[in-house]
């Protein structure tokens, strides 16, 4: 994937594919910039967090909780080790925007880590990147050595008295280790398994000691926010949505890849820029945020903006910004059986409503694609949805059924159809079309 | 704070969790992963429950209880949680409850009752888990029926201290395993059978030979190690058929050890003697009671008749009871005999006459937890105490400093302080090193002798965290009873007690070591090593296999073979005894006799018998009262075993008098180490009394695998053997061909040969100089 367009970037900004990441053209750019400003100045750890606050950055991993917020609970008075963890264990299905940044701007990331441990009163920090994605592993340890070359990670940075070093660890690809708690035994070497909370990371993170995690990309916005100060990051953005984000779109447009545009700015225009339908064919159904989030039909799509608040009311969550977009070619009961698969195939397998429950929602939709579906079956789905939902440990359980439950929701005629006729609504030649790997057309 | 659950208010302490508030209150919460010597893992999701404000149930074993907090255990939600937990729990778990060795006592098997459906939706294919092969104890075979709780995982690395089992894969394919094709061989590793709440590890030993419901429970107390575990024996048609742990907090709290655990199976071995035998024409023959009894009386009486008393040596187990004991030595004194001993392994009797009073423990078992500092002085601790030490295990966990001083040996799993491995010749040093460092730190002058002692880093590591703890404790463990220099290292010890303020005290190599010295089967003439160094004329022995129990086997054989009476009272029929033997006398094991035990803390601990004798065997009480008539001899008139308990114990008291580790003992003064090799003997967990030696299972454990010879690979380079050679192992007269290991946690200079085992027991004293060659 590449980063392909952008509306008033800034992530992306002055990025040239691979030939701009290293630490010189990140420097050009303005890069560290804002660490220095900060270190010279000596600001008070306050002051960043309020900056940050100011700005509405919210995470960028998929809760969309405030940053500015999350680092205020950090205890800066706590006398031992603290760290700040970087979570780039990019895992979601629809999601490859933390790989482009790392890759194309990896010390944007390594700035904002470096902000945020001297806001936080951290000395160490740690990127824990997906297994899978070996060769950003690899140039993110370059982009490291170059920082501490040139004194931006170290002891005494820029002379300032400030101590900071950070981390490259790679995972093995593990969905399951994008769980900030799981990602936190993971580097402690252990199996990567969610935690159970309270104690939050604030107080009792890796190896014990007061934790704070954020997204990639959260962590690369914040020297653009204390370069531009955080009102008018928040104005490059809509009100409670603070600036842009980066768009991972797939699915059944013409230019899959990724996009930065402001929160706030329409579907429509969103679409437009990825080229639009493949085909010209009709949207179906788009995921709006990563395949954990809730399916909403075409029409209410293209009545949202692409922020927070906006595909909240519309029933789904922004998440990690992973656009999925599906044709009138789809059958949906199929789309949720390779959805429901990956859970089933991703359950960590500690606690029991995730471990039994993705697995047999799994098997039953599977039977459902099949035609072996029983008119009982949609009823026992939902059933089995609210028993997993709320009830387990992390969030991967809830994750594996909001799915399950907006398909049948918004798709009922078609599971429906499904289980009756024992075949899709969609003609599998039709289907065939849509997939692009066949010569058909419709 | 103060916490409603279902309209009843409890008050708790700051940090408890919903669960303790429910226990507390007598509220039963459903659950399946928690348990409460365990952390919480809240993984299993049974015990959701309500609570106010909170928009999802809430897992009662994790939720800490906030001030005011309104939990509702029976709401629809809760119950609407708990169920739908229970539907998952039951999808993929085998239906096979009636062939299920959990039947009965299944946790999930109790809880589906109250919160299963009657039907399952679920109509796919079950998860399938492969059996795994873990040894001898545990069984694997049925792992489909794991509900992945944890508590086994849990149990291994913060009970046993070491991670036999783990949870492998994801998702529904999880499953408990060992690291691939390992057994597991933890001395503690039974607990995880109780602690499974299915059928997923079972007992190996006790599978399909019974349902729980045809088992009645009968409490007991373990006769192996110094703890005293509290068992309840569960029995059927007169026959052991398991042992279960029977919960006490001060003693074992909830856990036993393998040993205490799988010995029964030695109860119903077929080496069981149910008949009295004598010696005719050379060999042994089964002969009715009044006849055995008459002839011992006899030869009894013409022994000591014609060459008076001190011709007669009576040794009696420490794993026998206090009745026992009490009556053999009253016996042994009633015939003219002051040769009576219960401490075979022992070696240095110069504290005999000099003790303050009863050696014990210095403190009580659940004061430990309390300690600050905590030191043991040669002890092979795992295999020995494996209770005592998970104590210790628990306390370095937390902010006890543990320190050992030892002869090498297997790694403890306790988080240590410090640790100095020396030789047995030189422990006696290390101690003195450790003495000088406390007296240094406290600017006070060293005791006279200990001019020429310089501690190292560790011992001063040692006594300073001694010194620093506010409650301190040393442990002397039974390498240190046994040593050659037992006497003096007692001293050092006290001294040490005495300069830092810790208690001083015993482990204690038996079930009833302590037992013993208030029975006062202690010699007024010869002791348990002289006895047979001097051999005697006859011998009358308790419970006692010489040749596996003594320090010296090559000296007790030897003096047994020439002795002109060896009366054997003892519940096996095999062994030694079908060598030098004369008389054999049925004698029932625990389980079929009443008694008392007295523990390393003096904890009075009396039991009755749980099963009928088996044949024509009797109590050993009844037989030795029985022979005191015989002989007429006077106070031999009781009619229960606790008549004669309480000739030794006032009724009713919990706990012995007397206890005191204080010994007043001359100078020390360093000895040269001897040149050549050491011997250092451990003796092996499941060698270390005759019951364990017949538990079938136990004995295809590694632990119970034949002795080596183990030493480090500079004395191997020395010897010039390879790992896995056969080596010829000389003391005095006696030799034995074992294979060599390196084994880098011997000390220099020294060879590990186990006691209490056949193929070592032509062999001399514990830690004396041995010669080792190629073979």
């Amino acid at each position: 994937m590449a980063i392909l367009g952008a509306i008033n970037p800034m992530l992306s900004l002055g990025l040239d594919g691979d030939k701009a990441w290293r630490l010189a053209d990140y420097v050009k750019r303005g890069g560290y910039s804002a660490l220095r400003r900060i270190l010279e100045e000596k600001q008070p750890q306050g002051s960043v967090i309020n900056e940050v606050k100011k700005s509405v950055l919210r995470g960028r991993g998929g809760a969309g909780f405030p940053t500015g917020l999350k680092w205020s609970f950090m205890p800066r008075s706590f006398p031992g080790d603290k760290y700040v963890v970087c979570n780039s264990d990019e895992g979601e299905p629809g999601t490859f925007k933390d790989r482009d940044i790392l890759r194309y701007n990896p010390h944007s990331v390594i700035e904002g880590m470096a902000i945020a441990a001297y806001a936080m009163g951290a000395a160490c920090g740690y990127n824990y990147i997906h297994g899978e994605v070996w060769e950003i592993y690899e140039r993110f340890e370059e982009a490291l050595d170059e920082a501490r070359a040139a004194g931006f990670l170290g002891s005494d940075l820029l002379g300032s008295g400030f101590n900071f070093e950070l981390f490259a660890h790679h995972g093995y690809g593990a969905y399951i280790c994008g769980e900030e708690t799981a990602l936190l035994e993971s580097i402690e070497g252990k199996k990567g398994q969610p935690r159970f909370k309270p104690p939050f990371p604030a107080s009792f993170g890796l190896y014990g000691k007061p934790t704070t995690i954020n997204n990639t990309e959260t962590f690369a916005s914040i020297p653009y926010i204390i370069n531009l100060g955080g009102e008018t990051y928040l104005e490059a953005g809509k009100a409670n949505n603070g600036g842009t984000k980066l768009f991972s779109i797939s699915g059944h447009v013409e230019r899959p890849g990724n996009y930065e545009i402001p929160l706030g700015t329409p579907f429509a225009t969103l679409l437009e820029m990825a080229g639009g339908m493949r085909g010209g064919r009709q949207l179906k159904a788009c995921i709006p945020g990563g395949s954990s989030a809730p399916v909403v039909p075409a029409e209410a799509m293209m009545a949202c903006t692409m922020d927070y608040d906006s595909i909240s009311k519309a029933g789904s969550m922004l998440g990690s910004g992973a656009v999925i977009v599906m044709d009138e070619t789809t059958c949906m009961v199929r789309a949720l059986e390779r959805l429901s698969f990956f859970y089933y195939e991703e359950s960590c397998g500690q606690c029991t409503p995730c471990r039994e429950g993705t697995g047999w929602l799994y098997q039953v939709v599977h039977r459902i694609e099949n035609g072996q579906g029983r008119a009982d079956d949609l009823e026992l789905l939902a059933c089995v949805t609210t028993n997993i939902m709320g009830r387990t440990i992390c969030a991967l359980g809830d994750a594996a059924s909001m799915p399950v439950q907006s398909f049948i929701k918004h798709f009922h005629d078609e599971f429906a159809y499904h289980i009756e006729h024992k075949k899709c609504l969609v003609p599998v030649d039709v289907q065939r079309a849509g997939s692009g790997f066949f010569t058909a057309r419709v | 704070m103060e916490i409603e659950i279902d309209g009843k208010i409890a008050q708790v302490p700051d940090g408890s969790t919903i669960m303790d508030a429910a226990q507390q209150l007598g509220a039963y919460i459903p659950h399946f992963c928690y348990h409460k010597k365990l952390s919480i893992a809240a993984n299993c999701r049974m015990c959701l429950v309500q609570v106010e404000k909170a928009p999802k149930p809430l897992p009662a074993c994790a939720t800490p209880v906030t001030n005011g907090m309104k939990v509702f255990t029976h709401s629809e939600l809760a119950i609407k949680a708990q169920k739908g937990v229970m539907e998952f729990l039951l999808i993929n778990h085998p239906l096979d409850c009636p062939i299920c060795d959990q039947g009965g006592e299944c946790q999930l098997q109790d809880l589906a009752v109250g919160y299963g459906g009657s039907s399952s939706r679920f109509q796919e294919g079950k998860r399938v888990v492969f059996h795994k092969d873990v040894g001898p104890l545990i069984s694997m075979q049925e792992m489909a029926r794991c509900i992945h709780c944890t508590r086994c995982v849990r149990f291994g690395q913060e009970i046993a201290g070491v991670m036999e089992l783990g949870m492998a894969n994801r998702t529904m394919h999880a499953e408990i395993m060992t690291f691939v094709g390992r057994s597991i061989d933890s001395e503690l590793s039974g607990n995880m059978i109780d602690l499974c709440p299915v059928g997923a590890l079972t007992s190996k030993p006790f599978r399909y030979s019974a349902r729980s419901w045809e088992l009645s429970r009968r409490k007991s107390v373990s006769p192996h190690d110094s703890v005293g575990a509290n068992l309840t024996v569960q029995i059927k048609n007169n026959v052991v058929m398991r042992v279960l742990p029977r919960e006490n907090e001060d003693v074992n709290e909830c856990w036993i050890s393998d040993k205490d655990r799988f010995s029964y199976e030695a109860l119903n071995s077929p080496a069981r003697l149910t008949r009295p035998m004598i010696r005719v024409d050379g060999a042994l023959r089964e002969v009715a009671w009044n006849v055995a009894l008459d002839y011992v009386t006899h030869a009894l009486k013409d022994i000591t008749g014609g060459k008076g008393g001190e011709s007669l040596a009576a040794l009696a187990s420490p794993h026998a009871t206090l009745e026992e004991l009490h009556l053999l030595q009253k016996l042994t004194r009633g015939l003219g005999s002051g040769s009576v001993d219960f401490r075979l392994r022992r070696r240095d009797f110069s504290t005999d006459g000099k003790r303050v009073g009863t050696p014990w423990l210095g403190r009580r078992f659940s004061e430990i937890k309390d300690l600050d500092a905590a030191l043991v002085i040669g002890s092979f601790l795992r295999k020995d105490h494996p209770l005592f030490a998970q104590r210790l295990r628990q306390l370095g966990k937390q902010w006890g400093k543990v320190s050992l001083l030892s002869l090498g040996g297997d790694d403890p799993l306790i988080n240590l302080h410090a640790q100095v491995a020396v030789s047995p010749a030189e422990l006696p040093l290390a101690l003195a090193a450790v003495v000088k460092a406390a007296a240094q730190l406290k600017n006070e002058p060293p005791p006279a002798g200990f001019e020429a002692v310089e501690p190292c880093a560790s011992s001063q590591a040692i006594a300073r965290s001694l010194l620093d703890g506010e409650q301190s404790a040393i442990f002397l463990g039974n390498a240190a009873e046994q040593h050659p220099q037992a006497g003096q290292l007692h001293a050092l010890a006290a001294e040490l007690a005495k300069l830092t303020g810790a208690t001083c005290g015993f482990i204690g190599e038996a079930a009833n070591s302590v037992g013993g010295y208030v029975a006062k089967a202690l010699p007024g003439a010869l002791n348990a090593y002289e006895m047979f160094a001097q051999p005697r004329q006859a011998y009358v022995l308790l419970g006692v296999e010489p040749e596996l129990d003594c320090h010296n086997p090559q000296q007790a054989l030897a003096a047994l073979k020439a002795a002109a009476l060896v009366v054997m009272l003892t519940p096996f029929s095999d062994g030694g005894a079908v060598d030098y033997a004369d008389v054999l006398l049925p004698i029932t094991p625990f389980t079929e006799t009443s008694g008392t035990l007295v523990n390393a803390e003096g904890r009075v601990q009396s039991f009755n018998g749980v099963v009928r004798p088996l044949g024509d065997a009797r109590p050993g009480w009844k037989v030795l009262r029985v022979l005191g008539n015989l002989l007429a001899l006077p106070g031999f008139e009781q009619d229960s075993s606790e008549q004669v308990r309480d000739e030794v114990i006032a009724a009713g008291e919990g706990f012995v008098s007397g206890l005191d580790n204080g010994v007043s003992a001359g100078p020390w003064s360093p000895s040269a180490a001897p040149a050549g090799l050491q011997r250092v003997a451990d003796v092996p967990i499941y060698a270390a009394d005759l019951l364990v030696r017949r538990a079938a299972a136990l004995q295809k454990t590694h632990d119970a695998a034949a002795p080596s010879a183990r030493m480090s690979a500079a004395t191997m380079a020395k010897l010039a053997v390879s790992d896995g050679a056969p080596v010829r192992v000389r003391q005095g007269e006696g030799e034995a061909l074992l294979p060599a290991r390196a084994d880098e946690t011997v000390p220099p200079g020294c060879v590990r040969v186990a006691a209490a085992h056949l193929s070592t027991a032509a062999l001399g004293d514990m830690f004396g100089a041995i010669n080792v060659e190629r073979a």
